[in-house]
């Protein structure tokens, strides 16, 4: 238990520091950096109580695409980062008041087993040994074979989703050269080539 | 003191000197994978390739290293300093950290996890970020256009190698490495009734994925035809412009080593890992650590031919490729997979 909980205190308190340096580090890379060690650090967690599988999740999800595309949007960005700052008093109380919301919530969902204990009761899906059923396996049971249906519902409208952003931005311009490979390769040299035999000192 | 000393110093103990035999061998044959890539380039050119130093230039890549170690090394005045040289500092630990779950014969694996293949998947996606640093930090045109080509390659290619890798889970039903070799030891052939032999490994039956996965995984560790983050002919040198002696040889290092990854991986999950080709008594006395090895110098041989047959790639050819080839491809093979171990299951 001891070696568990000196890491517990090292991925958690890499995570507090490095999401702290995430709002005042000056430079936005360099932000964006601390918020990948942040995410880091949260599957460290994830590993310690149990969750391989949730962990691992988090890092090809978060960190290997999500933060991916965080980081390309933001060197790509050219930010006046003096007038940045100067707007931060302005959106202190929002940022203060979205906050404390946050804090309420996170403290009624963790608190919720001392304030109303029945309401544990009300997880439907027992959660199985891992002697039993591997942490992986069990979230396939929770999610492809009890609430497929729900599930299947959630990534139809994912999917509504994406087709929406993609109609909404995409410009098919007309008389622009496309490649289209099929027609590429479906000219033979009858199509594509013309021999003429030339006479001498004529020309074509 | 004692059951402090057993329970936690001794297994540390143990661990650290597992991974650094580890460490230290797969240094020594990512410099000779490094020689074997040059020479076999050469040879396909009729030339000689590195021959110099020590008997056939066996000692070339030592020689190399200690060039690199001994240069200067030198930091542009514009470049963002601390993550310039953290870059290549994240590469290397992220392309050395991947092989703690690869078993090499049975239980010589250093961490065998229930997510094994998982974890590489995760880790081996977090290595774009040593390219992403390397080029924002350089300050500097090219670097930067070589990291975000690479980028794009990278993440877009992962999604195809990830549905491979879900064909071969599926067939499987683990997620654990030594799992999916030891579920190569019975296949099509033992279906047929022939003895356990390479017949029943996964490429014979996945054989399209194999493919698909050989050429994914050219395209993610940015090998030739798929070199575009570093085309010297449009980019120079792409990230690794701007960096020089040590921390490039770093960069260089991080690249095979991913490089040998893929090859291992393509070992377990295709080529049987380290189960000998045919079931017979002098086959299965050879240690299994010689037929992984044997395995994934083959695939290796197989990434440095492409490398000097093959004519690069276009930007956009290669993004085509591999979202309007090898997407719908590989998603239709999960697909197919899926039906046909429902169906057989049943049966």
């Amino acid at each position: 238990m001891g070696l568990q909980a000196v890491f517990f205190y090292l991925f958690a308190f890499v995570a507090v520091a490095s999401a702290f340096m995430v709002i005042s580090a000056r430079n936005p890379v360099h932000s964006v950096l601390f918020l990948i060690l942040v995410f880091f650090n949260a599957a460290g967690l994830f590993l310690l109580t149990g969750a391989e599988f949730l962990a691992m999740i988090l890092l090809v999800v978060y960190i290997g695409a999500v933060a991916v595309l965080f980081l390309f949007v933001v060197m790509m960005l050219d930010i006046d980062f003096a007038e940045l700052r100067s707007g931060i008093l302005h959106y202190a109380p929002i940022g203060a008041l979205v906050g404390l919301v946050l804090a309420a919530e996170l403290i009624f969902v963790v608190g919720r087993s001392v304030l109303t204990p029945e309401a544990e009761k009300a997880i439907t899906m027992p959660i199985p040994s891992p002697e039993v059923r591997t942490n992986t396996a069990a979230l396939g049971d929770v999610l492809y074979t009890h609430y497929v249906y729900f599930f299947q519902v959630s990534g139809l409208i994912l999917l509504v989703a994406m087709i929406g952003a993609i109609v909404l931005t995409l410009r098919h311009r007309e008389n622009i050269k496309r490649q289209d490979i099929s027609k590429q390769v479906a000219r033979t040299p009858a199509t594509a080539v013309e021999v003429v035999k030339v006479k001498p000192g004529q020309g074509l | 003191m004692d059951s402090f000393f057993l329970t936690y110093l001794w297994p540390a103990i143990v661990m650290i000197g597992q991974s650094l035999l580890l460490l230290v061998c797969l240094l020594v044959f990512i410099a000779y994978i490094l020689l074997a890539d040059r020479k076999i380039w050469a040879a396909v050119q009729l030339r000689r390739g590195p021959n110099v130093v020590g008997p056939w230039g066996l000692f070339q890549s030592f020689a190399d290293l200690l060039k690199f170690v001994f240069k200067e090394p030198i930091i542009p005045a514009g470049a963002n300093k601390g993550v310039f040289l953290l870059a290549p500092l994240v590469s290397v630990t992220l392309a050395l950290a991947t092989w703690a779950v690869i078993p090499f014969n049975e239980n010589w694996v250093i961490a065998n996890v229930n997510v094994g293949i998982l974890y590489v998947l995760a880790i081996s996606s977090l290595e774009v970020y040593g390219v992403i640093m390397a080029g924002w930090a350089s300050n500097s045109k090219y670097p930067f256009l070589g990291a975000l080509r690479s980028a794009a390659q990278m993440v877009s290619y992962e999604v195809s190698i990830g549905f491979v890798i879900v064909t071969v889970l599926l067939c499987v039903g683990s997620l654990n490495l030594s799992d999916i070799v030891l579920a190569q030891k019975d296949g099509i052939g033992t279906a047929v009734g022939l003895p356990s032999s390479f017949l029943d490994w996964h490429w014979l039956v996945l054989f399209p994925m194999f493919v698909i996965f050989f050429i994914s995984g050219l395209a993610e560790t940015n090998r030739p035809p798929f070199d575009l983050p570093e085309a010297e002919s449009e980019l120079v040198a792409g990230y690794m412009v701007e960096y020089g002696s040590a921390p490039y040889m770093m960069l260089m290092l991080s690249e095979y080593a991913a490089i040998l990854l893929i090859c291992a991986l393509t070992t377990i999950l295709f080529l049987g890992g380290w189960l000998p080709p045919v079931d017979v008594w002098f086959l299965n006395w050879v240690p299994g650590i010689i037929w992984f090895i044997l395995k994934g110098t083959l695939v290796f041989f197989m990434f440095a031919m492409v490398k000097a047959f093959v004519p690069r790639y276009r930007y956009d050819q290669l993004m085509r490729l591999g979202w309007k080839v090898f997407l719908p491809l590989s998603l239709a093979m999960v697909i197919i997979t899926a039906f046909v171990l429902k169906l057989t299951a049943g049966a």
